[in-house]
């Protein structure tokens, strides 16, 4: 039975944790408004984009028209995982981490590399087996539109040099504060759309200059919007996530409280009870 | 009247019904009207001006971006777009002489592209708000 002082002091220290997950659940609130309004702010943009693609698609067939649609033999491949920096976000990591672990398994680490972003999967890959190319990290949990230019120059630039022939992506689809969904899709070569004959087939398109041409501006846009995109995804997942699992804390904590005071209560009790009855025990083998 | 919309990465810049529309395509300005042919084209940095339904003129800026129109429905995917009222001078300014800076000290550097398209956003901006206070 700890003793009174022992119980005071674990509730001090309970309260003060409470406090501390009760910020940061308040804090991860406001940061997902703000991640949760930039992931609204882009998805228009990406679905016109994405339009223009499948018209531009559609009359310009057979031929290749742009290096990122270039399917080549596998020689090389790279996976590009985000994760969160911080922690204190529940299973969010390790759930990203084991999907990439099902993505890796029975690949070899000769033709495999990472390029990772978020400080979190760095951690756990930085001891083995596969080589990293780079590590984007300090995010904040904020969408930065340089250094998501970065990291697309970075992949444009291995995959176009050769030095990678197929990257997959791997994130986490934002759907609501408590859901997140995790996905792994390809992000270069570049899926040609599939084009609807019956939708496209009276629509004769001017191309001011070619084709070509704005394809060429296209696809660098392209490429950065869906790395925006699936970021913007990321940082609102991962906010939600904290908020979910600083609120549960805080809530364990509380309940934690309730039952210290209920123990602090019966220790004085017991300790009143036997001041009591030594009290009285005394007076008694007086009287005798 | 056709159905316009012009989104950049923010936001949903504008929404509605239009009456004509004259866009700087990278072969030239070029106007549409309400039928247009469907046309897809790049869009390089000038003045977009919309006739908007009670036939008021809006004038915007633009920098690089993208124009669709197909069956009276047109699109404007544009890097950045604001009112020509809204440029700020000064910081137009401030972004010329910071990309004159960085292409001379670039000369060759793969970031060329990168400084030349800034160099060509200010120029633009500051094209358009001198011409707007004659």
């Amino acid at each position: 039975m700890p003793t009174l002082r022992q119980v005071k002091k674990r509730i001090r220290s309970v309260i003060s944790t409470r406090q501390i997950t009760k910020a940061m659940e308040m804090v991860a609130a406001a940061k997902l408004r703000k991640a949760q309004m930039k992931v609204l702010e882009v998805r228009p943009y990406s679905e016109k984009l994405d339009h223009i693609l499948v018209s531009l698609s559609a009359a310009a067939t057979g031929e290749l028209i742009h290096p990122f649609f270039e399917k080549r033999d596998v020689k090389k491949q790279t996976l590009v995982l985000i994760t969160s920096d911080r922690g204190l976000c529940g299973s969010f990591n390790s759930n990203l981490i084991g999907r990439a672990e099902a993505w890796l398994e029975g690949k070899e680490p000769a033709k495999t590399e990472l390029v990772l972003i978020g400080k979190k999967g760095f951690d756990y890959y930085k001891k083995r087996e596969w080589e990293i190319v780079r590590l984007f990290e300090d995010w904040k949990g904020n969408l930065d539109y340089n250094k998501a230019q970065d990291v697309v120059n970075l992949l444009t630039g291995r995959f176009l040099t050769g030095e990678t022939d197929e990257i997959t992506l791997i994130y986490t689809q934002f759907i609501s504060t408590t859901r997140y969904r995790m996905v792994g899709a390809p992000y270069l070569p570049v899926e040609r759309p599939v084009v609807d004959e019956r939708k496209t087939q009276h629509l004769e398109y001017i191309f001011e200059p070619s084709p070509e041409a704005i394809f060429a501006d296209l696809m660098p846009r392209y490429a950065l919007t869906k790395m925006v995109t699936a970021l913007a995804e990321s940082f609102a997942s991962e906010h939600g996530t904290r908020m979910i699992a600083m609120g549960a804390a805080t809530k364990n904590a509380g309940e934690m409280i309730d039952s210290l005071t209920l123990q602090y209560n019966k220790a004085r009790q017991a300790a009143i009870t036997k001041e009591l009855l030594d009290i009285v025990g005394g007076a008694e083998a007086l009287q005798a | 009247m056709f159905d316009l919309t012009i989104v950049t990465p923010e936001k949903i810049f504008y929404e509605g019904e239009v009456a004509s529309l004259i866009v700087p395509g990278s072969e030239g300005y070029l106007g549409v009207l309400t039928d247009h042919a469907p046309l897809i084209t790049g869009i390089i940095p000038g003045k977009v001006t919309i006739k908007d339904k009670s036939h008021q003129e809006l004038e915007l800026g633009v920098s690089y971006g993208f124009f669709e129109v197909s069956s009276n429905h047109a699109t404007l995917l544009a890097d950045s777009v604001e009112f020509i009222s809204d440029i700020d001078l000064e910081r137009a300014r401030a972004a010329l002489k910071r990309a004159k800076e960085r292409l001379a000290d670039l000369a060759g550097n793969i970031d060329m592209p990168r400084a030349q398209r800034a160099l060509a956003r200010a120029r633009n901006r500051i094209r358009l708000i001198e011409s707007k206070e004659e």
